[in-house]
């Protein structure tokens, strides 16, 4: 190994130094070096941090957290069609072919398209390839229904990727979540293929059906009509009973948090987002304030529409149907504790944690056009961000001047 | 013609944009700009009537009042926007239709005012002419640029004509006003870059 590393340093790196050949291409000699090993920089001003965890291993564990999400919806997008489908054979491994056959070409694609803008931006501008496009890119797939057509994935991942982010100038400038941005631009740009009841299951039209790797389909169905639990929940006419169409339609509290249910393909199971939730509190990368008050503001709203007098069915259900419901969970999990997008300050990452979790609740219940409140409200809370950490910051400014002021006064 | 006389009329196109320099006339160009018709119809209509105040108010320079200049140049605009709707509605009915309130508006958009205060006050009728004519295809050219590319990405259509494929599905953001403003943003990015305009 020893060898090798000398050797890149004396004979493979200065090409890629100022000066060298390859001096453009610097950014993606440092990127795959950097994967590679842990640099051996040294920091040449103060502070002197020293921990050993960069922004690549930050990044790469919350791949890892991603990790159950990511294996349960192969399994449920898979097990979905199976269902569906009338695959009579259908046993646990020709769901997780199947589901792979789904969902891994949209993971491929959202990484392929991005990764070439995130490069190309990287070469133009002259900067380093940033890891958090690694987050991105599994981020997205995540929050797409499995039927997503490729291009669509394409087209929003480009979206995400160059509006939401690279415009700004890079990671750390963005002010939305770029793969929230990238799935709001598909929701708007092309709403029949993300939202509806046509869209969470798939079809038998897709290459390879029938062989002996996926089972038998013994019908093909044309198109599987399947609402996912909120808009099932929105549709519910006045007076009527929420709870009672959840379970006439399917939906028990138990398969909810469970999540064998159609719906996104990484955000239908509240379990496996716990348990990358648990990991990512472990580690202290993702803040628990924002986790916390999220859930906190989502129950408060919940019980607010309780107890108000509406004639709406929706607004009787109980908090803890929107905590499993949707992409709520996932949100505030993966997508509001991004670093750069939320609020800095902590008492500001409190108040942007409950305002997401109570817009989540008013935008599903108020305006049934847009059943999926979690990503609106995560967005819109990106941008109330900084003004929040504002005041946050003002507010201590006016404590600590008036605590001087006592001072010089006594 | 003379060099400086070009630089009058050409300068608008690129280098001193009403829309994508100086960030002029933005509302009209998100609310027209669904479709390229509509656009051009607008740019005509912007065109004329900037030409002409401009003409107009640099004939009157010498004897309009100072102190109640602006209420004179309101008036002379606002009688060449009349005048332009009741053409628009006798001739070109249904997209003045469509255009609805937007050519009403002329009478407030920055371009028109700006023109008049900024240069025609100043100059003689001839130069007046030009800059006007510049400054209304200037923006008339943003505003087709960013109507192709809505009915194209949005309807699939050029002027009504069918240019995609069947299979095309339409893009539904770049319809609303949301959508322009991102493209329109983005032609605003390539042009500094082109031009290395920077902003002071």
């Amino acid at each position: 190994m020893k060898f090798l590393f000398d050797f890149m340093d004396k004979n493979i790196a200065p090409l890629f130094e100022k000066g060298g050949k390859f001096e453009r291409l610097h950014p993606l000699f440092e990127a795959g070096d950097t994967f590679a090993r842990t640099p051996g920089d040294v920091t040449p001003s103060a502070p002197h941090v020293r921990d050993s965890i960069d922004q690549k291993r930050l990044m790469i564990f919350v791949i890892y957290a991603l990790i159950p999400c990511i294996l349960f919806g192969i399994w449920n997008a898979g097990s979905q069609f199976n269902l569906s489908n009338n695959v009579e054979d259908a046993t646990l491994m020709t769901d997780l072919i199947r589901g792979s056959a789904m969902v891994l070409p949209i993971i491929l694609v959202s990484y392929m398209v991005g990764g070439v803008w995130e490069v190309l931006f990287a070469l133009v501008r002259r900067h380093e390839i940033n890891e958090g496009f690694l987050v991105t890119g599994m981020l997205f797939p995540l929050v797409l229904p499995p039927t997503l057509p490729l291009w669509q994935v394409a087209v929003g991942v480009s979206f995400g990727i160059v509006i939401g982010k690279e415009i700004f100038g890079g990671v750390g400038y963005n002010i939305l979540n770029p793969a929230l941005t990238a799935r709001a631009f598909l929701f708007f740009a092309y709403p029949a293929q993300i939202s509806g009841d046509k869209v969470w299951v798939g079809t038998a039209h897709t290459a390879f059906d029938n062989s002996i790797f996926f089972g038998t389909v013994a019908e093909n169905v044309d198109g599987v009509t399947m609402a996912t639990p909120l808009a099932v929940a929105a549709a519910v006419e006045k007076g009527g009973d929420a709870i009672g169409a959840l379970n006439e339609a399917g939906f028990s509290l138990f398969n909810m948090t469970m999540g064998n249910i159609p719906g996104c393909i990484g955000s239908t199971s509240a379990v496996a987002i716990v348990l990358g939730a648990l990991f990512l509190l472990a580690t202290g990368i993702a803040s628990w304030r924002v986790m916390l008050s999220g859930v906190i503001g989502c129950a408060a709203m919940g019980w607010l529409f309780n107890v108000l007098p509406l004639d709406n069915a929706f607004a009787a259900l109980p908090f803890i149907y929107h905590l499993v419901m949707g992409g709520f969970l996932f949100g505030i999990v993966f997508m509001a504790t991004d670093p750069v997008s939320c609020s800095a300050t902590n008492t500001g990452k409190l108040i942007y944690g409950f305002l997401i979790g109570a817009l989540t609740v008013l935008i599903r219940v108020a305006n049934p056009a847009y059943p999926e409140g979690a990503m609106l409200a995560i967005l819109f809370m990106n941008v109330m961000a900084p003004l929040i950490d504002h005041f946050v910051v003002q507010g201590h400014i006016k404590k600590r001047t008036a605590y001087a002021r006592a001072l010089n006064n006594a | 013609m003379t060099s400086a006389a070009k630089k009058l009329l050409m300068d608008p196109f690129s280098d001193n944009n009403p829309v994508t320099i100086q960030v002029l006339g933005i509302c009209s160009a998100l609310a027209v700009t669904v479709k390229v018709d509509t656009a051009i119809v607008m740019t005509l209509a912007l065109t004329s009537v900037v030409t002409l105040s401009n003409v107009v108010i640099s004939l009157l320079r010498n004897v309009i009042p100072p102190g109640i200049r602006m209420i004179v140049e309101m008036a002379i605009i606002a009688s060449l926007v009349i005048i332009a709707d009741q053409l628009l509605r006798a001739f070109l009915f249904d997209i003045s239709k469509q255009l609805s309130v937007f050519v009403g508006l002329i009478i407030t958009n920055c371009i028109v005012m700006g023109r008049a205060e900024a240069f025609a006050l100043q100059n003689p009728p001839k130069d007046s002419l030009l800059d006007g004519l510049g400054n209304g295809l200037g923006y008339g050219i943003v505003l087709i640029t960013v109507a192709t590319i809505r009915e194209l990405l949005g309807f699939g259509t050029f002027l009504n004509f069918k240019i995609m494929p069947e299979s095309f599905v339409g893009n539904g953001l770049v319809l609303l006003a949301p959508g322009a403003f991102i493209i329109l943003g983005l032609l605003i990015w390539a042009q500094r870059t082109v031009s290395k305009y920077v902003e002071e």
